[in-house]
């Protein structure tokens, strides 16, 4: 049965419009244009020597192919466009003797398929893939490239905005900590910790970098220093720490401001050359909303200061650029997706107004059971449609 | 015969699909429909017939609860998130529908299932029960008193005019020490499998699925039966000790169960026709104390042998108690205070439930006790039967030495759906 006469079916089954209206999310799947003409997923054999398909053409739309390796190195398997050279699908690190998995959507044309045992060079079995037309639309545009290199360039800039900022507020905060003002670094520790949430998935990806600022107490090995943002944060808000807490000396205040000033104006230099892909935008993103999911929302990351809608807030703010970046790209290929994604994030930035106060936030300590898991819930609804957006923008 | 309903756009982002983005598809479709596009379901197994026990989920009446009383449970209760309309709850009753069913077949969900599709998506089945056999799975929908309207009164999604009025919060009985946080809820779902990993992975999906329009409240694992539904069963233990559930509503008592069990359409609520009310009561058990007491005692306060489970008047398992028999010394044989005494029937004007309990243990207390019990679950035509029972049992159970009941729940469990619907249909669009 083809998609319009389904349709029909439904609506002709039902005489209520009510009916027919709540049957808007009942239709067929994506699937069923392979499906319907007999073709299953398509095999690919990756061997020493071969990179052979069960079948070298399928209909336009969602193709699923399953890749096993024959072979006794670690294998990739690739589909180009019909240039030859951009890369429609991959998998990549396909061991000996496993099988895995790859969809792609694809409409009507010339594809190329080649396998790279070793992972090396230009790969073997070369060969012509043809997909048909099955009449499945679609959505493509030749801006869409312009789109996401825009849309990186401009995060780039966003990241060493934010790196900048946090620069500037992070030598003040130490200079008020070390003389001796510890109200003014009490002000500006919530507010210089925003620019670093905002990015945190990017500092993050400097492995030594992260835990030398960042790390909580709660995560030190044993015998590891602790430096950075949170060992500050504690002898800021003694009172909030446990029972029989000694307050810093001078030296260790010095120490620790020296290296949270020399470690932030490292990542300043690191993050200077940074350029961004799409999957690496669009799963900042997701990672930035795990981050408040995992963190800031169980009020975990600010155990003393408890400023941890800062951090909700910037991790936020830093999701919301990300996503409004690849937003036109996301527009072309699901809209709907990301008319989802624009209420859920409006939804969730206005739980958060609710907590704002003349300073900043509410502390995490002040909020009730109920507005946390009302936080918590809108976390939840907005991550399930975010963790969509690097598949539905990484498909073609 | 109708197509069966496929999953909507929400239910697959629960789901991570990977089959939605052709978005000019849903389009094209040109049924109103706005942006929507569908997903199919996977199949768990290579073979499209797993192995293992099924139970049909379309049907005249949900199934789960005339069923033989699977092993394993999961209970849960969901609040339903603010800003979900009215349209949005039809889409996840759907979605809900379309997922149970499925894993009811023991199939993965989603277009590509557990392991397969887009490396850059999450799976769209959270994948625990591959390989597992169905083991029986039922899931079973409800609707609390607040889905109708909300403690203020006010009408959330157009049901009050078809509120019936036996949905109501139940009464506070007797000794009652309710947990708000573990009582209530919109809506509820009863998962039951004889794997308890097969129950918690249909509970986990359909909470995936409901994200951003319903909410877990609480839930409830039940590692163990303790009511038998069938005269195939036999009758398993409780914590106490004692076989549970001698006397229950078995679903070869065709008489019993219509008169009991299944409702009958009337004048409030015709969709409620083939429906039933369930009740769900977290009953604590304080087993240390009971595991103190003298045989003798636990058998007077229960009414029934240890052993056999049969009543103190005489005979088996399966004898007719005898309320009126004496013992040695002349006094009752079963003690009037006993719990098969003040549960019976003939004490409660004829009352009787069908029984779905299953055992917990969540645990210990801060004082080294186990956090164990009974996850009391009944089904019956009109909450009034339980309110009935537990009334008395509440006042006079000499049983109640060892309960205290910590969370409770009432919920209106529509009819089933035939295939093409979805349950719930007969309350939005009838």
């Amino acid at each position: 049965m083809n998609f319009a006469s389904l349709a029909k079916t439904l609506i002709v089954s039902t005489a209520a419009t009510a009916l027919a209206l709540s049957l808007a999310g009942c239709v067929p799947n994506l699937r069923g244009t392979q499906t319907d003409a007999g073709n299953g997923p398509i095999s690919v054999d990756s061997s020493a020597d071969a990179c052979s398909l069960s079948i070298t053409s399928a209909p336009s739309g969602n193709i699923q192919f399953v890749i096993t390796n024959s072979g006794s190195q670690v294998t990739e398997f690739y589909i180009l466009a019909n240039d030859g050279l951009r890369i429609v699908g991959e998998v990549e690190n396909v061991g000996p003797g496993t099988t895995r998995d790859l969809v792609i959507q694809a409409s009507p044309g010339t594809y190329y398929t080649v396998c790279k045992p070793g992972m090396v060079g230009t790969g073997i079995g070369n060969a012509a893939f043809t997909v048909t037309d099955s009449g499945t639309e679609i959505v493509r545009s030749a801006d869409t490239q312009a789109l996401i290199d825009t849309a990186a360039t401009n995060y780039a800039s966003y990241v060493r905005n934010e790196i900048d900022l946090l620069v500037a507020g992070t030598d003040a905060f130490a200079a008020a900590y070390v003389s001796g003002d510890f109200d003014g670094a009490r002000t500006l520790y919530p507010s210089t910790r925003m620019h670093w949430e905002r990015v945190e998935t990017v500092a993050e990806s400097f492995g030594d970098l992260d835990p030398k600022l960042d790390l909580r107490e709660a995560d030190l090995e044993e015998g590891q220093e602790w430096t950075g943002w949170h060992a500050i944060e504690k002898d800021l808000w003694p009172q909030n720490a446990e029972s029989g807490f000694i307050a810093y000396n001078q030296t260790k205040r010095d120490h620790l401001a020296g290296l949270l000033v020399a470690d932030t104006a490292t990542l300043k230099t690191n993050v200077h050359t940074l350029t961004f892909t799409l999957p690496q935008l669009t799963n900042g993103a997701i990672g930035l909303l795990d981050e408040v999911a995992t963190g800031k929302v169980t009020g975990e990351e600010e155990a003393w200061s408890h400023t941890d809608l800062w951090d909700f807030q910037a991790n936020v703010d830093g999701a919301l650029v990300l996503f409004g970046g690849v937003r036109e790209v996301l527009l072309q290929k699901d809209p709907a997706l990301a008319a989802q994604l624009d209420t859920e994030f409006s939804t969730l930035q206005g739980l958060l107004d609710g907590q704002r106060t003349e300073s900043g936030f509410r502390l995490y300590t002040e909020l009730g059971v109920a507005e946390v898991k009302a936080l918590a819930d809108q976390v939840n609804a907005l991550g399930e449609p975010l963790n969509k957006l690097t598949a539905a923008l990484v498909l073609k | 015969m109708k197509e069966p309903l496929k999953l909507s756009r929400r239910g697959l982002l629960g789901l991570a699909g990977v089959g939605l983005a052709g978005a000019g598809l849903g389009a094209g479709i040109a049924v109103g429909v706005d942006g929507v596009t569908g997903g199919g379901i996977a199949s768990r197994n290579a073979a499209n017939d797993p192995p293992g026990l099924r139970y049909d989920f379309y049907g005249t009446h949900q199934a789960g609860i005339t069923t033989p009383a699977q092993d394993r449970l999961h209970f849960a209760a969901f609040d339903v998130a603010p800003g979900t309309s009215r349209a949005d709850l039809i889409e996840l009753l759907q979605d809900w529908t379309v997922a149970a069913a499925a894993m009811t077949q023991g199939k993965e969900l989603g277009e590509f299932g557990a392991g397969s599709a887009n490396y850059d998506a999450p799976p769209e089945d959270t994948g625990e029960a591959v390989g597992l056999p169905v083991a029986g799975l039922t899931v079973t929908i409800g609707f609390g008193p607040t889905l109708f309207s909300s403690s203020t009164g006010e009408d959330r999604f157009g049901l009050l005019s078809r509120k019936p009025p036996e949905l109501v919060n139940l009464p506070h009985f007797a000794a009652d020490d309710l947990d708000p946080a573990s009582s209530g809820g919109d809506l509820c779902i009863q998962a039951c499998a004889n794997d308890p990993q097969v129950a918690v992975h249909a509970i986990r999906n359909l909470t995936r699925i409901a994200f951003g329009r319903a909410v877990l409240k609480w839930s409830q694992l039940g590692y163990g039966r303790t009511s038998s539904t069938s005269t195939s069963q036999k009758t398993e233990r409780n914590l106490f000790g004692f076989k549970d559930g001698t006397a229950n509503i078995k679903n070869e008592n065709a008489s019993d169960v219509a008169d009991f069990v299944w409702t009958a359409s009337s004048p409030s609520s015709p969709w409620m026709a083939g429906g039933t009310y369930l009740v769900a009561r977290r009953i604590r058990m304080t087993l240390e104390t009971w595991d103190r007491a003298s045989l003798r005692e636990q058998e007077r306060v229960t009414g029934r042998t240890k052993a056999e489970g049969a009543p103190l008047s005489g005979g088996t398992e399966f004898s007719e108690t005898d309320f009126s028999a004496t013992a040695a010394d002349g006094s009752r044989a079963i003690d009037p205070q006993s719990h098969v005494a003040q549960a019976h029937a003939s004490h409660n004007g004829g009352a009787k439930l069908l029984r779905r309990g299953y055992n917990f243990v969540d645990g210990n207390d801060a004082l080294g006790r186990l956090n164990a019990g009974l996850f009391f679950i009944s089904f019956q035509k009109s909450p009034e039967q339980f309110v009935t029972i537990q009334k008395n049992l509440a006042k006079n159970d000499a049983l109640n030495e060892y309960l205290k009941h910590v969370g409770s729940g009432i919920f209106a469990i529509p009819p089933g759906a035939p295939v093409g619907s979805f349950i719930g249909s007969s309350l939005f669009l009838t």
